[in-house]
């Protein structure tokens, strides 16, 4: 047998596509300021959002000074202590989280990955970033406003948010709902063209199940966003008005100091549903595209294909589905009704299901797979130890029985810090180190990318896992400082002062890396267009970094999956999505990876 | 095609009518404008739903004190109706390639949908004058709030209609105008339809 299959078949002549006008840049500002490019659009969002996580992570170091070392750090009022709690949460989730994978990946990958020139409406994509930058500015400018940033806990449940005797509430909280809706409206504009540019502009050849895993994560997690950011929406200008001109959405009646205030019976169990109608699949919109990212990272440093491609996209799309009819977990404590616990714990261990489904996957990608421990692997396998980790305390934290103790200690801090906060920042690092050669043309470090990755991922577990023991002897979260509480032995405090050393020392690996990438991008090893000798179409451009319009003259045609890798009776291990059947070398077929006809 | 049938497919088996002859048609005959905006009306059906969800949970409360319903409402509904009959006007006339009937349907949607919101703002007059204040009540405060995102809404689409009428008086061809002209009619009717389901929960509260 040949090695072209398709012999015996007659070559249909290609289609007529009308190929699409490109924008033309004139000057330096149209080109790398206000670009309509998705790719500089791509790097604007990934380094203000990395920026502004920087930010969150100073706070993280100072909200755990003030844990360890209680009573030792002047500067650290209870309020201000409030007010890091805040600014970190919705830092890290909001503006680095989502920013990071829609924003910054979401833009670099889909029009690369899908044989697109580039987003379908680039004016929409410029704005984009240029309201989430100033989100993200209004958002840093509440730290100088009077009365600073907003205490409320990054849920800002009211009433208390909007309430005299929470730090930040006579400026904070205005800016940082602005700051939210901005960032909403900002974000639907880019998720409208991530969403229509995978519908409408994939080349040809590029079907639906063709596309790799990582497209379909971020096209499935910018649907989940483009439904679940409105509740955001909406919850957020009903309490920017409650605050501002007095309505009483949220407000129910109040007596301060034996005086009424002028709220009318409003609900606060309302906002709750309301954010957390938004907040469950917030978790899923950071977590689905660090899925696809780790399916094909895995595969391609496997030499493998991803095993069970079918059933990983039926599981990212039921996960999505899923995530809309669980958020009351968040609630069990809240006061609604108890019976509702039962169903959205049920509906809770249901989405373990496909999630699980998916570790089992990456697992048997793994399985008899060639695999090179690079350092984006490295990041990938600590990814799917961190996961499952975060994942069964998950369970743990989702049956009502086990949540009412556990709710409101340390216990739910280390749960979700693992599941999302530890795990979705591994594949980012996974991504950086995998796609930066795409980016620079250059490689990153080596050895300080190991040194990276072992403090990082050690060091995560040495801050994480004794927490959840702080959690199980009753240490609360969002306290300032327990002091002499009865109930928590005089170790918890030297176990807590412990976590703030690896805290510190996990920072300090940030650096590292920060200024890895600063320097690799003008001193780092020329990668050429594919090192990791990967499939996709990102890695066949004809330049790299890929210049404006991605692909040169022609559009690439697709001939086969993202996974025909180590394909039998083929001479090389990989063969890209783009080449053409009669190119393929060696015995077999390059688009029958059982060998047989 | 159905969207299970493709998701069914098993890409790593050979498949050679898909070498050459994909991606499926769909994908490149619908504009993607056109994409665009229905995905954008799905997202302001999820604000609007979640909304009148809140409105709706608010009302079963014992404290709730409904609002008058003042009879200008009817008045603007009835502008509304009439505008978006008059961008239909323009559409088909687009369609056609009448350009006089596509201009005067444009200009008249658009006067009407001004009529409409200096309608809006004269009922806020007129109950903010009887004393219905934001502050004094939560069906007040819904039924502003509705209307000023409703309104909002409005105001983005009379950009998009500004922007189709600059081009008609710079003499775009009606050609190029179809498509502009189209999607506003669908934001139109879709924004009335919006509008009729927020009048009804008022009249019902």
């Amino acid at each position: 047998m040949s090695n072209g299959v398709f012999d015996d078949v007659q070559v249909i002549p290609p289609a007529e596509v009308d190929d699409v006008e490109l924008y033309h840049a004139h000057s330096f500002i149209t080109k790398y300021v206000f670009s309509q490019d998705a790719k500089i659009i791509a790097i604007q969002y990934s380094a203000t959002a990395i920026t502004i996580g920087l930010v969150g992570l100073v706070l993280s170091w100072l909200m755990r000074l003030q844990l360890g070392f209680p009573d030792t750090f002047s500067f650290i009022s209870p309020d201000q202590y409030y007010q890091f709690v805040t600014m970190h949460g919705m830092i890290m989730v909001i503006y680095l989280l989502t920013a990071l994978f829609l924003g910054g990946f979401g833009n670099y990958l889909i029009p690369l990955m899908v044989g697109a020139r580039d987003m379908v409406f680039p004016y929409l994509n410029m704005l984009s970033y240029w309201i989430y930058l100033l989100a993200v500015l209004i958002l840093t400018a509440s730290f100088f406003v009077p009365g600073g940033a907003s205490g409320a806990g990054w849920t800002l449940y009211p009433p208390q948010a909007i309430l005299p005797g929470t730090p930040g509430v006579e400026w904070g909280i205005i800016l940082m709902l602005v700051s939210l809706v901005l960032f909403i409206i900002g974000f639907t504009m880019g998720g409208l063209n991530y969403v229509v540019t995978v519908l409408q502009a994939r080349t040809r050849g590029m079907t639906l199940m063709r596309l790799p895993l990582t497209v379909w994560g971020i096209f499935v997690a910018t649907i989940l966003a483009l439904l679940a950011f409105p509740a955001l929406f909406v919850g957020g200008v009903m309490m920017l008005l409650d605050r501002v001109i007095g309505t009483s959405f949220f407000m129910p009646e109040i007596i301060q100091a034996g005086e009424l205030l002028g709220t009318d019976s409003g609900s606060p169990l309302l906002f709750q549903h309301l954010f957390w109608f938004f907040g469950h699949p917030e978790v899923y919109i950071v977590a689905l595209p660090a899925f696809g990212i780790v399916s094909d990272v895995i595969s391609t440093h496997a030499r493998k294909n991803i095993f069970g491609y079918r059933m990983m996209v039926w599981a990212i799309v039921g996960i999505g589905g899923l995530s809309f009819i669980v958020w009351a977990h968040h609630m069990y404590v809240s006061g609604m009704n108890p019976y509702f616990g039962f169903f959205f714990a049920t509906t809770t261990l249901i989405i373990a299901v496909p999630t699980a489904l998916k570790v089992y996957n990456w697992v048997l990608t793994l399985w008899k797979g060639n695999i090179h421990m690079t350092i984006p692997m490295l990041f990938c396998v600590a990814f799917i130890l961190t996961f499952l980790n975060g994942g069964l305390t998950g369970l743990f934290l989702g049956n009502v029985v086990v949540a009412v103790p556990l709710s409101d200690t340390m216990f739910v801090v280390a749960h979700f810090h693992m599941v999302m906060g530890v795990a979705p920042i591994l594949v980012i690092f996974a991504a950086i180190y995998h796609w930066f050669p795409k980016m620079s043309g250059r490689m990153l470090h080596e050895g300080w990318g190991q040194f990276h990755f072992w403090v990082t991922f050690l060091g995560s577990y040495l801050i994480y896992f004794p927490m959840h023991y702080l959690g199980f002897v009753g240490v609360p979260r969002r306290y300032y400082e327990i002091g002499e509480t009865s109930f928590v032995p005089p170790s918890a405090a030297t176990l807590n002062e412990f976590i703030t050393i690896m805290v510190l020392i996990v920072g300090f690996a940030q650096v590292v890396f920060i200024i890895n990438i600063l320097v690799s991008i003008f001193k780092g090893k020329e990668s050429g267009p594919n090192p990791w000798n990967a499939t996709t179409l990102e890695w066949q451009t004809e330049t790299t970094p890929p210049s404006h319009g991605n692909f040169g003259d022609e559009l690439p045609v697709v001939y086969r999956w993202a996974y025909a890798y180590s394909v039998p009776g083929v001479d090389a291990d990989f063969v890209p999505q783009n080449m053409h059947p009669d190119d393929v070398k060696g015995s077999g077929s390059a688009d029958d990876p059982s060998g047989h006809h | 095609m159905s969207i299970f049938h493709e998701l069914a497919k098993k890409p790593w088996l050979i498949n050679p009518a898909e070498v050459e002859g994909v991606p499926p048609p769909a994908a490149f005959f619908v504009p993607v404008g056109k994409v665009g905006l229905r995905v954008f009306l799905v997202v302001v059906t999820v604000v609007f739903t979640l909304m009148l969800i809140a409105y709706g949970d608010r009302m079963l409360f014992s404290t709730w004190r409904p609002m008058p319903e003042p009879w200008l409402l009817w008045l603007n509904t009835a502008l509304l109706i009439t505008s978006s009959l008059a961008m239909q006007w323009a559409k088909s006339s687009a369609k056609q390639g009448n350009s006089d009937g596509m201009r005067d349907g444009l200009l008249w949607g658009g006067v009407l949908t001004i009529a409409f919101l200096a309608g809006q703002l004269y009922v806020w007059q007129q109950l903010v004058d009887l004393g219905y204040y934001a502050t004094s009540g939560t069906a007040n405060a819904f039924f502003y709030l509705l209307t000023a995102i409703h309104g909002l809404h409005m105001m983005g689409g009379l950009v998009a209609w500004g922007r189709s009428v600059f081009k008609m008086w710079r003499g775009g061809a009606v050609a190029d105008l179809r498509l502009s002209v189209e999607l506003c009619t669908t934001y139109w009717h879709y924004l009335l339809l919006v509008w009729l389901v927020l009048f009804a929960m008022l009249l019902f509260s």
